[in-house]
Formats: C-alpha cells, sequence, structure tokens
C-alpha cells in the first residue's frame, strides 16, 4: 500500500495545492505477463504550466472540464452559492423526481464498506487511489449536505457525518472529480447495501450542468446542443446524412456485389432504424452492413431524415436530465411520424439504454412506441437461415466486448452470443464477461474526449482493465501474424478501442483489430463477395 | 424503578415502529423514478442466471412475463440470513459482518421465543421446574441457546468491525463518529444482556416474566435482578435506536432492491406508471443553467419540449 493510500484524507480535498492527488505510473495495475513489451507503454504526457494557469487542474494528473480559475474572491463565493443551489435542488422532490429516491437512500445507507471499490476498474487500475474509490465522491457530497444544507449542528452533524470544508477547490475538484467514474455501475451491481455510487457521480455531473453550466464541451455544446440545433451531434444535417448514407449505399453495392438501397422515410415500415450518427462518419462499413443484412433478409424498414431521428445519440444520459429528456422526445417523434411499428437501434450501448430503459418513464401515450435492440432482430435473422453464412469466413480469433449499458443495465446478453458462435468458430470469451464485464474505458462519453492529456488517464487508467482482458483473450495468439477481432457492439466502445488500440500500437504490433458485429455477419454472408472485412487500422 | 423501565420499553417499542412506518412512508411517497434496474435480475427467472432480461426477445412487449418469485426468493434468502453479495465481493469484510448480523438474527429470534415462552407461562404452561413438559423444557433450552450464541456471535461480529473500522486504510478515513457509536452501542448491549443471562440465578425466568409483564401491563411487577433490568432498558434503547440510524437498512433495503435495482415495470399506455409521469412532468423546474432557465413554474413538461437557446 502506498503512503498515498495510508495517509489519506478525505477532508484533504479542500486544501489547495497543485494536486490532490497523483497516479503513479510505475503503480498502474500491471498488464498480463509476455503481452506488451514495457517500451510499448507511451509516457503519460504532463499538464502544462500553462494548462494549470489557465484552468482549475488540481484534482489529478488530467484536466476535463476546463473551469476557468476564478479572477476574484467573489467569483469564488458565486460558485460556491450556485453549488449549494444546486445540492439544495438534488434532494428537491420537485427538481429530482427522475433520480430522488436512489440517490436518497444512496445517500442515507451507503456503509461506507468500500466492497464496491474492489469492482470498479479505475480503482484497480490505478492500484487503489483513494480518489478513485465509488465512495469517495459520493462521501464529499454527503458531507457537504449535511454539514451544509442539512445542518445537524456544528458539533454533531461533524460528529455523526464526518467534516469537510467548502471552498472553490473543493467544488471545482469534486466537479472534476465526477468525471473520473464512466458510470458503468460495476460498483453498485457489487453493493450488498443496493447503494449506488456511480447514479452519484452522474448526479454530481448533474448538479453542474443543470445548475452552473459546466459540462465538457463535447457532450453538451458539441454533442446534444448541436444534435437539438441541426440534428446531430456530428452535425450532419438530413441533407448531408442522405448523401453520406448514398455513399455508403454505392460503397457497399461495389463491395459485396448486391445492389444496396437504404430506404428513407418509408410511412409504415416495420422497423426505424436509428444509427449512432457517428458510425456513418467514422465506420460507414457499419451502417452500410445493416443495409446489407437488412435488405438480404427482406426486412420491412426505413432510417428517418427527421432531425434527430438518424442519430440515436444522446449524451443527456451522461450529465443532464434536460438534454436526456429533449433528446428522446425527438427521436419518438420521429417514430410516431413515419408510424413505425418499432423503433430499432444500430449498434449504440448508451443509445439503447437512453431510449429503452430511460425513456420508458419518461414517453407517454402515442410517444411510447416499442423499441428494441438490434441484437435481437440480428439474432433472429441469422438464426433463421434467410442469409447463408459461412462460418469459415470468419476464421480468426474474436473476442466480444459487451457494453455495459447494453448488458448490465439492460440484460442483453445471449442474443450476440447466439450469433457469434454460429458464424465465429475461433470465439473466446474475456474473463469476466456478459453482465460482469469491464467498462471499455470510454463508457459515460470519455471515448470523445481528447483534449490535453486526458487521452493518456483515459488509456493507462480508466482503459487498463479491458486492455489486460482483452491481451488476455488472445495470449495464445498474440504473434502479428493471426489477425485478430475485438468485436464491440458499441459506437462509444469502438471509439475507445480505436484510440487505445492506436495508443498501444495493438495493431502494428500484434494485429488486433476492432469492429461491430454486423460486419462478422456481412462478412460471413455467401451470397456476396468475400473480404467484407478489411484489414487495416480505421 | 419497576415502572419507569416497563414505561422505557413501551416507549421505544412505540419508537421503533413510528420510525419504520414514518421512514418507509417517506421512501414510499417520493415521485417515480426511472428506470435505472441493474442486472441480474432473479425474476427473470432461468435467464437471469446469465445476467438477460425479457429484452432479449424480438418483441419482448408481445408477451406478457410473470415474474418469478421462486426464483427471487431463492436469492433473496441467503442474501438475508448469509449476505450473501458481501461474501462474493469483499470476503474480509464478510468475516466480520456475517457473524455479527447472524447473531443479531439470534438475538431476535431468542426475544421471539421468550416472547412465546412467556405467553404459554400466561396461559398456565409451565416452562421449567419439575412439572415443565418435555416439549417446554426444550423450548427452554433452545431459547437460552439462540440467545447466547446470538449475543456471542454479535459482540464477536461488532468488536471485528470495530477493530476494522478505526484500523483498516479502507475503511478508515471513511469511519465517522456514529460508525463508531452505532457498533459500541450494540456491543455493550449485547455485552449486558449476555451478563444477565449467564449471571441470573433462574436463567431465563426473570426475562420471560418482564415480557409478561408488559402484556398484562403489570407496571408495578418488580424487576427480578437488578442486571436483568439494566439489560432490559439497553436492549429497549437499541430497539429505539436502530430505525433512528442507517442501521434501518435492515428494511430500507427492500427499496433499494426491488424499488430502484429490480424494478423493471415496464410504463403501458394508460397505465398507473403514464400516469406517475404525467403527474411529475406537471412539477415546476427551479435549475438555473442557460439551457434551462427555471423559474419556480415552468414544468418538466414545459422545458423538455421547449426549444433549446441556440
Amino acid at each position: 500500500m502506498s503512503k498515498q493510500q495510508t495517509n489519506f484524507k478525505l477532508e484533504s480535498i479542500s486544501q489547495p495545492n497543485r494536486q490532490w492527488t497523483h497516479v503513479e505510473e510505475t503503480d498502474l495495475m500491471p498488464l498480463p505477463p509476455n503481452t506488451l513489451r514495457p517500451d510499448e507503454e507511451p509516457p503519460w504526457k504532463q499538464l502544462t504550466d500553462a494548462e494549470r494557469e489557465k484552468y482549475e487542474a488540481s484534482l489529478d494528473d488530467t484536466l476535463i472540464l476546463d473551469i476557468p480559475k476564478p479572477r476574484t474572491k467573489e467569483d469564488e463565493k458565486e460558485l460556491i452559492r450556485k453549488f449549494l443551489d444546486g445540492v439544495t435542488r438534488l434532494f428537491n422532490k420537485a427538481d429530482n423526481w427522475p433520480f430522488l429516491r436512489p440517490l436518497v437512500l444512496t445517500m442515507e445507507h451507503c456503509a461506507n464498506c468500500q466492497t464496491c471499490s474492489a469492482a470498479c476498474h479505475i480503482y484497480e487500475a490505478s492500484s487503489g487511489n483513494p480518489a478513485y474509490r465509488p465512495t469517495c465522491r459520493s462521501e464529499i457530497l454527503r458531507r457537504i449536505y449535511y454539514k451544509y444544507i442539512k445542518s445537524d449542528g456544528a458539533y454533531f452533524g461533524r460528529w455523526r457525518h464526518g467534516d469537510i470544508d467548502l471552498n472553490w477547490t473543493t467544488v471545482a475538484r469534486l466537479a472534476e472529480l465526477s468525471y473520473r467514474c464512466n458510470l458503468c455501475r460495476r460498483c453498485a451491481q457489487a453493493c450488498p447495501l443496493g447503494a449506488d455510487n456511480g447514479l452519484v457521480a452522474r448526479e454530481i455531473r448533474k448538479l453542474f450542468s443543470q445548475e452552473l453550466d459546466i459540462h465538457t464541451k463535447e457532450l453538451h455544446d458539441n454533442g446534444s446542443v448541436l444534435q437539438l440545433k441541426v440534428g446531430s451531434s456530428t452535425g450532419m444535417n438530413a441533407l448531408v446524412v442522405k448523401d453520406n448514407m448514398e455513399f455508403i449505399d454505392e460503397e457497399m453495392s461495389e463491395k459485396t456485389g448486391m445492389t444496396i438501397h437504404t430506404p428513407w422515410d418509408k410511412s409504415g415500415a416495420d422497423i426505424l432504424l436509428i444509427h449512432n450518427a457517428g458510425e456513418i462518419m467514422a465506420w460507414p462499413e457499419n451502417p452500410g452492413a445493416f443495409s446489407v443484412i437488412f435488405e438480404a433478409a427482406g426486412v420491412s424498414w426505413t432510417l428517418s431524415s427527421d432531425a434527430l431521428g438518424y442519430d440515436s445519440i444522446n449524451y443527456g444520459l451522461f450529465y443532464d436530465d434536460f438534454m436526456l429528456a429533449r433528446v428522446v422526445l425527438k427521436h419518438a417523434e420521429a417514430a410516431k411520424k413515419l408510424g413505425v411499428k418499432k423503433i430499432v437501434f444500430g449498434e449504440c450501448g448508451h443509445a439503447h439504454k437512453a431510449l429503452t430503459v430511460i425513456a420508458d418513464r419518461i414517453l407517454t401515450g402515442d410517444l411510447n412506441i416499442p423499441r428494441e435492440s438490434a441484437m435481437t432482430v440480428l439474432r433472429d435473422i441469422v438464426m433463421s437461415g434467410r442469409l447463408k453464412l459461412d462460418p469459415t469466413r470468419n476464421d480468426f480469433p474474436v473476442t466480444l466486448h459487451d457494453p455495459c449499458n447494453m448488458t448490465r443495465m439492460m440484460g442483453i446478453i445471449a442474443p450476440q452470443r447466439e450469433i457469434i458462435h454460429t458464424i465465429c468458430p475461433r470465439f473466446r470469451e474475456m474473463n469476466p464477461h456478459g453482465v460482469n464485464n469491464y467498462c471499455c474505458g470510454g463508457g459515460s462519453g470519455f471515448a470523445i474526449h481528447s483534449r490535453h492529456n486526458f487521452p493518456d488517464w483515459r488509456f493507462k487508467v480508466a482503459g487498463r482493465k479491458k486492455l489486460s482482458q482483452i491481451l488476455e483473450a488472445f495470449s495464445d495468439c498474440l504473434d502479428p501474424s493471426v489477425r485478430k477481432y475485438i468485436c464491440a457492439p458499441c459506437s462509444n466502445c469502438k471509439g475507445q478501442f480505436r484510440d487505445m488500440l492506436d495508443y498501444y500500437k495493438l495493431w502494428e504490433n500484434h494485429s488486433i483489430l476492432y469492429g461491430g458485429l454486423v460486419e462478422l455477419i456481412v462478412n460471413a454472408m455467401t451470397d456476396i463477395k468475400p473480404g467484407f472485412i478489411e484489414w487495416e487500422r480505421h | 424503578m419497576s415502572i419507569i423501565l416497563h414505561l422505557v420499553t413501551y416507549l421505544a417499542l412505540l419508537i421503533f415502529i413510528i420510525a419504520i412506518v414514518v421512514r418507509y412512508l417517506r421512501i414510499r411517497n417520493y415521485p417515480l423514478n426511472l428506470r435505472w434496474e441493474i442486472y441480474p435480475i432473479p425474476h427473470e427467472g432461468k435467464r437471469s442466471i446469465h445476467g438477460g432480461s425479457k429484452m432479449e426477445e424480438s418483441e419482448y412487449w408481445t408477451r406478457n412475463h410473470k415474474p418469478d418469485w421462486i426464483r427471487e426468493l431463492m436469492f433473496m434468502i441467503p442474501e438475508m440470513v448469509f449476505i450473501k453479495g458481501l461474501f462474493d465481493h469483499n470476503r474480509k469484510l464478510w468475516y466480520r459482518s456475517f457473524p455479527f448480523h447472524f447473531g443479531l438474527y439470534m438475538t431476535a429470534a431468542f426475544a421471539c421465543l421468550l416472547f412465546v415462552g412467556s405467553m404459554l407461562e400466561l396461559a398456565g404452561v409451565m416452562i421449567t421446574g419439575p412439572a415443565a413438559s418435555g416439549l417446554a423444557v426444550v423450548l427452554n433450552k433452545i431459547t437460552g441457546a439462540v440467545g447466547t450464541m446470538g449475543m456471542v456471535l454479535t459482540i464477536i461480529g461488532g468488536l471485528g468491525l470495530l477493530v476494522m473500522r478505526l484500523s483498516d486504510p479502507d475503511l478508515k478515513p471513511y469511519t465517522n463518529g456514529s460508525h463508531v457509536v452505532n457498533l459500541l452501542v450494540i456491543i455493550a448491549t449485547m455485552a449486558l444482556m449476555f451478563a444477565a443471562l449467564v449471571t441470573a440465578p433462574s436463567h431465563l425466568a426473570p426475562m420471560r416474566a418482564y415480557l409478561s409483564d408488559l402484556v398484562t401491563l403489570s407496571l408495578k411487577a418488580p424487576i427480578p435482578d437488578p442486571l436483568t433490568g439494566i439489560a432490559v432498558a439497553a436492549a429497549s434503547l437499541l430497539v429505539a435506536y436502530i430505525p433512528l440510524t442507517h442501521m434501518s437498512h435492515f428494511f430500507v433495503k427492500w427499496f433499494t432492491w426491488h424499488r430502484i435495482r429490480w424494478d423493471d415495470e415496464p410504463n403501458v399506455r394508460g397505465g398507473r406508471i403514464e400516469v406517475m409521469i404525467q403527474k411529475a412532468l406537471t412539477y415546476p423546474v427551479n435549475w438555473r443553467a442557460n439551457h434551462i432557465r427555471g423559474d419556480g413554474k415552468k414544468t418538466w413538461a414545459d422545458v423538455a419540449t421547449g426549444e433549446i437557446e441556440k
């Protein structure tokens, strides 16, 4: 146990200094033996003095929120006042009805037994950095709440709930700390009392967004706001997205030998398919493969060109209830307009959860349209025999990554495995997997955050457990002469894998590639030209 | 003195009941929360073995999914009795927490057995002495054994937890005064009860007599011996104290599991959940960020359907 761990005091979060906690690279969780060479581990870039001068960057070794340093004492007081207003609203029935019950029960009944810490991949990867415990941010919020809002009395309250001082440093560090969690809720799954410290991380993010306008620009300005403004967080409007899909159709037709024509705005179709629009931009073969499969299987389906109807992203899930609800409503309205029987999501974990589970208690009346995962639709197609599939076309090692939002939070685990067992003869599971999976490290939107040195933290800490699992899964065939495939049916996870594989040069040195599930299906189809999966870095 | 002791016990029982009812109603009356379940959910039946849900079926909403209560019960019993979750995820703590909790269950069972014995005595059945039947003797022996074991286990587990709370680097930074006092109160009460149990001349009889007096409102009945009196007073205070603290998790856990973690009840058009959502959407919004601009008048529905400032 390091000195930092043994000397750790929560109260010290309010003491201004250069950095509250530090992750020593040599302390990081070791990777499996005989996998990555030491020289394959890139050095961790340090924040510059200029970055530290400009922004509040005193939590740890990285930075995501870009909170400007206060110029005056009044700035500091204003931040604290607004923060306390936000805490009050978090515990107010009208202002926080969506999550009041789980929040209060966690605040009142978490025993701080630290069982959740052992379940957290970030805590484990950092070799037990005390600031990264799931309970750490919750306990800070709890102490603030009882001391400054509930006011149990100066002495009794401090004795009963523990002490904390509230100042600029505490508030700014707590804001940053809420973004050192992937919101994968593995901690909540392990809690013997049913407390949910993952939720508390989200509630803190929410407080800062909904009261203080503090959020990351990737999630808010360039994410939800842009999506509501132009129709997609990628910035694509309807014309552009249709143009891009037309180009993808041409590519797919050429590549497969089938004539592919993606239907748009077909009223009364059985299925409205909503892709994460990031797929269209970054991984066009994924929406292309969906079109190939649906057309070959004779599915009655359509895409929507209505604003938001072609982009399933809902970043509000990660930081803001109002942005979440606004996007949910637009998705449902697009489906209602077309009169489809059901909405089906492409390979995007958080979109699955946002519009299926969360939206279930937002949508009412005729907006409450049935919603289903692509995993089940694809499973039915594959198992029905409507496609001619040859598993030998996928005769390479494949492992499956389970997106947290799809598995732990929705219980969709078997369908994708039924498909993979059918078409991938050299499939191997990660350990653990399914409902007990580990997050890819890009969860809660981290995969789209690459400012400052955040990627170093994202790959070395948040993604380290997943990296370790991948290397273990392929430990018998790490030689670059064997091409290997990580199947990740989630855009956000793919974003993390793309960047993490690059960071560790896993394609160059070990021929480890990533991609979606539909690409594997199309790659196994015998009615089309072989070689759908292109073995090159993308 | 006897009257005071009896009144303390009545008051403690009253506080226990009121505290639980108040907390229960407070939690139950919170507005409907969004679905926030975590899998596996045992009432999903067979598929819960791999953590699956009804959403693994295509068009799952077209079928009636009956919750598998048997499987849920099969999950709950080991969780409640053996704290299985802690056994699986935090063995070091389980070695201390399990004897502590199981000891408390046994002590509660001891109180119930004592009560049964006292009622039998009131009905004229002899529990001890030459006229006691074989069954009554067994009841008496079991009561004593369960009580003794329960108290010893609670004390051992409680001391283990206390030492861990105060010394373990994982727990120490998070240990506050209430953690320590809660454990000390329980350990001290159990120690007093244990002492009363093993030192009382007629063993369990005084405690049974006290319970009978409570039922028959014989407030002036003498306290058999001072130690039993002190132990009863301590136990009464403990009964009143527990539901006022976070130790009320013994019943709050029902909400955290059934109303949050396993709550997958779908929102059906025209159903009761839809009504609750519609009500929640009329709540006023006070959040002040630029993309919300709550003023205490605008409702959730207004903000969610309004245009965002661009």
